[in-house]
């Protein structure tokens, strides 16, 4: 059975694109074949993280209108063999997102035996980014340590418990799982960042994964390369790691204390 | 904490003031994320509707609530003011 996975957030800028680059890509390295769909109509990204951008021929759109089929739109990853994505347009259309369409979609990928789909979000919670969730069976809700991410999230917690299928239909609830980016432990002993644990007692729901800011993520973006292929960083061993929590492995928490400080720093700071 | 920052007098961290004000926040938006069950206007209504046979009735004099509470229980609440005998 396909588990159809929503990246959401409600604010912009907090990762969501990276994570699912990382995560779907994490998912194929593991051989589960995977698909990731770009629901940000009219702001295509995706592509450009996972370094695909000139091989976009058909998207998204072009598939709910009929003017190209799912196999023509879905471009297979160079890095990845079980990996496939399927673009957003860059022209702003949006009405071609309907129900109708995007089931049709999701169904068609589950037939072609398609084990993960994973749906990027656009950032807020319009119709672009209701339809990313409306789906799901789980959300990954990426969370940055600060008061307007944290409460953007408990927003899109009350939505997907709200206004997804599964609330709807009145079905088992959109399971929900929190990951933590851009995380720095040296600011939370220093007072100045919410810990994982506040964030965790805020919003109650379980963890999936921290992910620690790094340089890594930038360099990766700017390569076209999801950071999870970057074992030498601990932002994509921490992806790693949160992949092997969602296929069911007990995995403890790395990267989330601060590198302990020498005897001259501690004294005098810095 | 360096030692210059030892004799500086300490301030609650800015983190906890975030965590506090969240903290509220949540709890808000948790509260009336609970949304009111749809027959309640029907409720009202027919209760207007059972006055009515002994009294003048007025939409305003029946007043109905519904709360939660945190052990997972729920009070509802019927306020009737009846008009005066005159």
């Amino acid at each position: 059975m396909a588990r159809i996975i929503v990246v959401t957030s409600g604010k912009g800028g907090v990762g969501k694109t990276t994570s699912s680059a990382a995560i779907a890509s994490g998912l194929a390295l593991q051989g589960k074949k995977t698909a990731v769909i770009d629901f940000d109509i009219g702001l295509r990204n995706l592509d450009l993280i996972l370094g695909c951008e000139r091989r976009v021929v058909y998207d998204f759109v072009n598939v709910l209108n009929k003017e190209a089929t799912l196999k023509q739109a879905l471009i297979k990853d160079k890095r990845c063999e079980n990996l496939y994505i399927l673009p957003a347009s860059q022209t702003r259309d949006k009405d071609a997102l309907t129900f109708d369409g995007v089931e049709a979609v999701l169904t068609e990928l589950k037939e072609q035996g398609f084990e993960y789909i994973i749906c990027d979000s656009p950032a807020g919670i319009e119709h672009g980014a209701l339809m990313a969730l409306y789906f799901a069976d789980e959300a990954i809700v990426t969370t940055n340590p600060e008061v307007s991410s944290v409460r953007d999230s408990d927003r899109i917690l009350g939505i997907l418990d709200a206004k997804s299928r599964r609330a709807e239909q009145g079905l088992e609830p959109v399971r929900q799982h929190l990951l933590l980016t851009r995380y720095n432990p040296q600011r939370v002993v220093d007072g100045e960042m919410l810990s994982v644990e506040d964030v965790l007692e805020i919003l109650s729901i379980p963890l999936l994964g921290v992910i620690p800011e790094s340089s890594a993520v930038l360099n990766a973006s700017n390569k076209g390369v999801p950071v999870v292929f970057d074992s030498e960083a601990d932002a994509g061993l921490a992806y790693q790691d949160t992949i092997a929590r969602l296929l069911g492995e007990e995995r403890p928490l790395r990267f989330v204390q601060a590198e302990k400080k020498g005897f001259l720093k501690r004294l005098f700071g810095g | 904490m360096s030692l210059l920052d030892f004799f500086r007098t300490s301030k609650p961290s800015t983190a906890s003031t975030a965590k506090e004000r969240l903290q509220i926040i949540v709890a808000e938006r948790r509260r009336q994320g609970d949304a009111l069950p749809a027959y309640l206007p029907q409720l009202k209504n027919d209760i207007l509707q059972v006055l009515a046979k002994y009294v003048n009735t007025d939409p305003s004099m029946v007043n109905i609530t519904l709360e939660h509470t945190d052990d997972n229980l729920s009070v509802l609440e019927l306020n009737v003011t009846l008009p005066d005998d005159d």
